[in-house]
């Protein structure tokens, strides 16, 4: 028993000494969040013509496809019993935020995502299919669901399809991202998860780290390519950064302001959470430099007149700050939820190990897993059109 | 929009409507067997337990009980005992140890006339009739029985571990060597044969009791008339139903 | 009425891929979802039965006083009447089951007795609670107390 103890403060409930959700479940949120937040800034363009996103829609896409296909992989990893998984499927408990989440899910990949991208990219598919030979050309035959048909009104067709699927594609990111945070939000047994800003807090977050993914794609994949930066693109991006980050500072800020206010039986045990084994994650990782440095850089950006090269360094600084900070709040939700005790007067410690089912290896895997992924699907699905001189991308 | 994409909409919108109620229906037809117990009728009771504070002697008898019989893992608890010690002014925050669950008692850490109140608490799964962890299971591997015990189909959980999350009192916890949950069951296979729980049986003071409030002859109705009973975190509104007498405030 | 088809086609066809899926899922349903489920309520019906199937360690106090009314005699009147045979003397059922098959050993009440009775600033002021090492003179508890009737006259 000596060992189980280690790391525990005060009182825990006996059962409650060791986590249960560990950093698995903090990378899945986190992942999906990427997935909304992408989607959404695909979306903008599409649905309310920012005609200035235009360059990234495509790539947007193929990362939230990327992003969305290894979302289950950290849930599958957790499970006690993985192949039973399926049992969500077919005996869901309509109560369970979590069974109705995988629904949400399987609508949101095949009605929404791989509806969109096969409609944006069904010409190019079927001119693929046409040029190619072998098992490239069966490959991109199946793709097209073996249809040749790519007439202007064809075409005209899938793009007023397409536009519709993304118009209930936008509230099917917020469903998709939402009910994540309601499934933490929803628990009344854990104060620091139970509150009805859950849902938002989680949705806001998980747009401003989508946008800065689509962000920082485009500049990697512009410089790789030795391609130029659409700057006007690049400008309304993290503006919308910054718009989106404003709007989930305030709403985080409004949770903190009003525990503190409150002064319910829970803030005494939280505050000393926050105070001492939440305090590098929380404190300074989410909130100062996660969150305040990125909105103070993008509001200068705003501000003062700067060149094309401080703009695009200040936005990968502010972009990669903001990523470690929303990471940082997805870690401070799940981790900082089970380290207090639910008789609100003790402690306990995660301990994250490195190489085993749960631990931090495989968490790093599954996080370039997606890039992987990406690469596979842009090499098949090019996001630009081909360029005359050929280059390692 | 027109007619064409309008009928496309219109018939698959008919045909998923129609698929799922024919799901449903096969659902109802796949299930439905007779109730195959013998003697016990699960709708002639309805479980509770009354744990009476005043009369713990915090001996470990029905945490070493509880192990023995329904092989419960080291180091988990599916009940356990705590003791508070709660100075003159501290009732919000008390100091609570349960070293090992109780499994081996209380060693004295504590001297008497200090002015503090030092007193015993067992706590079990609260086999709550509007159960949040029965809520929230994603599949139905746990669930409310018709006789009023919140049990776990260990054969169906994922190990997903969110009715762990969601329980109030602590009382879930995965069983390491199937990494399935596990928690108190109110000894379901004694209670349906007539015996009592395990932890009640061995209770010398006879501080746990089980009672069957469909039962009009059993005790705990007028154990639940004469005391001044409580549920933990009644604010919860779990329905919980292991009703506590003398339950101080302190107690979390 | 074809020619506005032939553009739409494609569509059909991912149509028809979903569909497919779906009829796929109903056909998973169908099969996968184990017999019972949903009879009581959202969960598998045999898990009722799976639970109350589980093996018995303690006999329960009755079967042991349907062999030993001498000890149940014994008891009578004292404080220790009411405790569960088995609170002391263990898990026993299957014993009670084949009494000859196991048989148990006698409980050690230097190492028992202390157990309920050690004073302890916790328990209920009332209880009967001495310091084993200053309360009879480090005799043993049998010496002046009986087990089933520990009270001394």
């Amino acid at each position: 028993m000596e060992s189980i103890l280690y790391g525990v403060q005060g009182f825990m409930y006996p059962n409650e000494v060791e986590l249960q959700w560990s950093i698995l479940i903090v990378l899945y949120p986190f992942i999906t969040g990427l997935v909304a937040g992408a989607f959404i800034l695909a979306s903008l363009e599409r649905v309310f013509n920012v005609e200035a996103v235009r360059p990234t829609y495509r790539l947007a896409l193929l990362t939230a496809l990327s992003f969305m296909l290894v979302a289950p992989l950290p849930l599958q990893l957790h499970l006690g019993h993985p192949e039973r998984s399926l049992e969500m499927y077919l005996t869901p408990h309509t109560t369970s935020a979590m069974a109705m989440f995988g629904f949400v899910y399987l609508w949101y990949l095949m009605a929404v995502l791989v509806l969109e991208i096969w409609l944006d990219y069904r010409k190019d598919i079927v001119l693929a299919a046409r040029s190619t030979t072998g098992w490239t050309q069966k490959l991109y035959r199946a793709m097209a669901l073996w249809s040749d048909n790519i007439s202007e009104r064809s075409l005209e067709i899938d793009d007023k399809v397409g536009r519709f699927i993304t118009i209930i594609g936008i509230p099917s990111a917020f469903l998709l991202h939402g009910y994540v945070g309601f499934i933490f939000g929803s628990i009344k047994a854990n104060p620091w998860w139970s509150t009805p800003l859950m849902p938002i807090v989680f949705l806001f977050s998980a747009i401003v780290s989508g946008i800065v993914l689509v962000m920082l794609m485009y500049m990697m994949v512009s410089w790789i390519r030795r391609t130029e930066i659409d700057m006007d693109c690049l400008d309304t991006i993290a503006r919308y950064f910054m718009y989106a980050f404003i709007i989930d500072f305030s709403l985080e800020m409004l949770d903190l302001i009003h525990r503190i206010y409150e002064a319910d039986e829970s803030f005494k045990s939280l505050d000393f959470m926050v105070h001492t084994k939440l305090y590098t994650s929380q404190v300074i990782l989410q909130i100062v430099l996660g969150t305040v440095v990125p909105i103070l850089i993008l509001g200068l950006v705003q501000l003062v007149k700067m060149s094309p090269a401080a703009r695009k360094g200040l936005y990968v600084l502010s972009g990669v700050l903001a990523m470690i900070g929303i990471f940082a709040m997805r870690w401070n939700v799940v981790i900082g939820g089970q380290l207090f005790s639910k008789s609100l007067l003790g402690y306990t410690t995660y301990k994250m190990q490195f190489a085993t089912r749960e631990g931090l290896l495989p968490s790093i895997l599954l996080l370039l897993l997606p890039f992987v992924i990406l690469y596979v699907l842009v090499r098949l699905l090019p996001p630009w059109p081909a360029k005359p001189e050929a280059d390692k991308a | 929009m027109t007619t064409d994409r309008r009928d496309f909409l219109k018939s698959a919108g008919a045909f998923i409507v129609l698929t799922g109620a024919a799901s449903l229906a096969w659902e109802k037809v796949l299930a439905g067997e007779p109730e195959k117990a013998p003697n016990y009728k699960m709708s002639d009771h309805w479980w509770a337990m009354t744990i009476d504070i005043e009369k713990c002697i915090g001996c470990g008898n029905c945490v070493r009980a509880d192990k023995a019989e329904n092989d419960v893992p080291e180091d988990f608890f599916r009940t356990w005992v705590e003791r508070y010690h709660v100075p003159e002014g501290s009732e919000d925050h008390p100091e609570v140890d349960s070293p090992e669950g109780g499994f081996n008692g209380f060693p004295e850490k504590y001297r008497a006339g200090d002015g503090s109140k030092n007193f015993f608490v067992p706590k079990l799964c609260n086999q709550c009739s509007h159960s949040p962890c029965t809520q929230v299971c994603p599949v139905g591997a746990t669930f409310e029985s018709p006789d009023g015990a919140v049990l776990v189909d260990k054969s169906y959980c994922l190990g997903c571990r969110y009715c762990v999350q969601a329980c109030p009192y602590g009382c879930r916890y995965i069983d390491p060597r199937k990494n399935v949950v596990d928690k108190c069951t109110l000894c379901y296979h004694r209670i349906t044969k007539g015996l009592t729980t395990a932890c009640c049986e061995n209770c010398p003071t006879g501080a746990r009791t089980l009672g069957d409030l469909k039962d009009p002859k059993d005790p705990i109705h007028a154990f639940l008339r004469t005391h001044k009973v409580q549920v933990l975190k009644p604010q919860m509104a779990t329905g919980s139903k292991m009703y506590y007498n003398g339950l101080d405030g302190s107690v979390r | 009425m074809m020619e506005r088809f032939k553009d739409r086609e494609h569509l059909f066809r991912m149509g028809a891929l979903f569909l497919g899926a779906l009829a796929l899922f109903l056909v998973l349903r169908a099969v996968f979802v184990p017999k019972g489920f949903g009879t009581y309520g959202h969960y598998r019906e045999g898990a009722l039965k799976d639970m109350a199937s589980r093996p018995l360690h303690y006999a329960g106090r009755h079967a042991c006083e349907e062999c030993h009314s001498d000890i149940v005699d014994q008891r009578k009147g004292s404080k220790h009447a009411t405790i569960a045979c088995e609170a002391c003397h263990g898990p026993l059922a299957e014993h009670a089951a084949d009494p000859d098959k196991l048989k148990p050993t006698k409980p050690d009440a230097a190492k028992l007795c202390p157990v309920c009775h050690t004073e302890n600033v916790a328990k209920p002021k009332g209880f009967p609670q001495v310091d084993p090492k200053e309360h009879g003179e480090g005799k043993p508890c049998g010496s002046c107390h009986k087990p089933h009737h520990p009270e001394i006259a």
